[in-house]
């Protein structure tokens, strides 16, 4: 059989659009200079971030683009986030509420915290990965600072209702801070009419360079920055100014803006074709994740009997490329936290498989997975035990 | 991750499936865990009237390394008398596989546990005398299968009906 390279892992990162690739080069060589110098070069520097800046306030209808701060992912914009604002309101509370259904940095800054005197409290969700809003208005009490609930899931691509929490939150005189790595430049956001204060967004999942993230912080949010030096970004993150990347990153994001409304459509075309037809040609195929509240690029999908990185290195083998919540996958050797918290046993988890659609994904991609995927599954099958 | 020997086993693993009547069959790991391997043998005697494994198969559920390491200890076992068979050990699958990553090395333990847990299941069936390393591994697989079936009792009682249903 041809290998056709087929990339189904958008979710994890995404290859840079040529488009993004053109606007950064200049500034690697000729636009080199130091955003904070003086001189022409810096100055040059300063304009290009100044101008992303903009791009991003327009891009999540901020009041204000200084309300806009670049670090170098969103692992870094999660902790800054979290850590942040706990350092900053000690003095009025220590109670943090999260979702149990968060990304590892978000978990794990949250866990840091609880060491350090502070209290957390995770959110259940439903079997689709839904949270409650109704949960955290309960949930939250005199002494809580934040609320940090992710926009939609990067595994299970659950969409959550975060203007109800933003709302809530609102009332509720606690800050609301959303991790949108998966969803910023994909769906509309709009951080005034949803009702966030801080948020986090990254370049590489959007067709932008790895390196460049932001954390949009509402005007008057009391926060501490964590990175300590030389004044860059407000005092927020200190560190010299990775130009090209953010150059990057926002020439990504108008990228995704422009086209936001035509591609997710045919994304969407494109994810629905890939579920009905692996749950109609796999049998004890399950789909995990909503079936509606859905990211447009995001299928995810358990096969009983047998697990999910042999599932994908065999796969592989046929050049089409994947990720899996098993634990024989992950460094810990623990199934995906995101499927327990979804009410899955661990035998469940360890045969989940994510495929994640992209700009470049077509719908020969699509049928090529469907022809193949359906081979692996019969082949590990035969191998396991649990199958007669 | 993955050498080109490993992911040969794995493309195209050898001795899988089940064998109809085996004499012994070991059963070991747990689904919790995301391993489970079943190895199946059938006692023949060579021309020397020792009795070996004339034939072996296995099922597994699990990753990469535990389906190629199942594939590589059958191989490895297959036509051995079964005094040679009980010396296979972890050490011996992992060179014969050119090495596995470390947080990988567990699924040849389990290999070799499964291998000497059939072998030990014919012995008991046919009433014959087992030696005391023999004994040992097994007391200490059956050790560890009541840890982990008490740190995860709720879930080995879904997966017994599972067994019961696909059985």
């Amino acid at each position: 059989m041809k290998i056709i390279k087929t990339y189904l892992d958008y979710a994890a990162t995404t290859p840079v659009d040529p488009r993004v690739l053109k606007a950064m080069l200049p500034y690697f060589t000729e636009k080199f200079g130091n955003s904070v110098s003086l001189h022409t070069f810096g100055q040059e520097a300063k304009k290009a971030l100044e101008k992303t800046r903009s791009i991003m306030a327009k891009a999540l209808n901020a009041k204000d683009k200084n309300e806009i701060i670049f670090t170098s992912s969103a692992t870094e914009s999660n902790n800054l986030a979290i850590k942040g604002i706990a350092f900053a309101n000690k003095n009025k509370g220590k109670h943090i509420i999260i979702s149990s259904i968060e990304h590892s940095c978000v978990l794990n800054s949250a866990e840091w915290l609880e060491k350090q005197g502070f209290k957390v409290t995770k959110i259940k969700v439903d079997k689709y990965g839904l949270i409650d809003p109704k949960e955290i208005e309960k949930a939250i009490k005199k002494d809580t600072i934040l609320v940090s609930i992710i926009h939609a899931n990067n595994e299970i691509g659950t969409i959550e209702p975060i203007e109800e929490i933003g709302k809530i939150c609102e009332k509720k005189k606690v800050y609301f801070h959303t991790d949108a790595v998966q969803s910023f430049a994909k769906i509309p956001i709009d951080v005034q009419k949803m009702k966030i204060d801080l948020l986090t967004a990254s370049s590489h999942k959007l067709y932008g360079p790895k390196g460049a993230a932001l954390l949009y912080i509402k005007k008057g949010t009391k926060i501490e920055p964590l990175i300590h030096g030389g004044g860059h970004e407000f005092g927020l993150r200190a560190s010299t100014v990775n130009i090209p990347a953010i150059v990057g990153f926002g020439k990504a994001v108008e990228i995704c803006e422009k086209e936001m409304k035509k591609e997710s459509k045919r994304q969407i075309k494109l994810r629905d074709k890939l579920i009905n037809g692996v749950l109609k040609k796999i049998p004890d195929s399950y789909l995990n994740g909503h079936p509606k509240k859905r990211l447009p690029n995001n299928t995810n999908f358990r096969f009983d009997y047998i697990e999910g990185e042999a599932i994908i290195m065999d796969l592989n083998s046929y050049g089409i490329a994947g990720s899996t919540g098993s634990a024989c996958s992950s460094e810990k050797l623990e199934p995906s936290h995101v499927l327990l918290a979804c009410g899955l046993r661990p035998e469940q988890v360890h045969g989940s498989v994510r495929l994640t659609i992209g700009r470049w994904t077509k719908k020969e991609d699509i049928d090529y997975l469907l022809k193949t995927l359906p081979k692996t599954i019969e082949k590990l099958r035969k191998l396991s035990p649990y199958v007669q | 991750m993955y050498n080109k020997k490993v992911l040969q086993h794995f493309k195209s693993p050898h001795n899988f499936g089940k064998i109809k009547n085996p004499d012994g069959i070991g059963k070991v790991g747990n689904i919790i865990c995301g391993d489970v391997m079943w190895i199946y043998i059938k006692i023949g005697n060579n021309k020397k009237e020792e009795e070996i494994i004339k034939d072996i198969k296995f099922e597994t559920y699990g990753c990469v390394a535990a389906l190629a390491s199942s594939s590589m200890v059958t191989d490895l076992a297959k036509g051995k008398t079964i005094k040679q068979a009980l010396k296979i050990n972890q050490e011996e699958v992992l060179k014969s596989l050119n090495g596995l990553h470390p947080i990988k090395m567990h699924c040849s333990i389990l290999a070799v546990d499964a291998l000497l847990e059939a072998i030990y299941n014919y012995l008991i069936k046919n009433k014959r005398i087992i030696s005391e390393e023999l004994k040992k591994h097994h007391e200490r697989i059956e050790r560890e299968e009541k840890i982990i079936e008490e740190k995860y009792k709720e879930w080995t009682q879904i997966e017994e009906k599972i067994h019961d249903s696909k059985e």
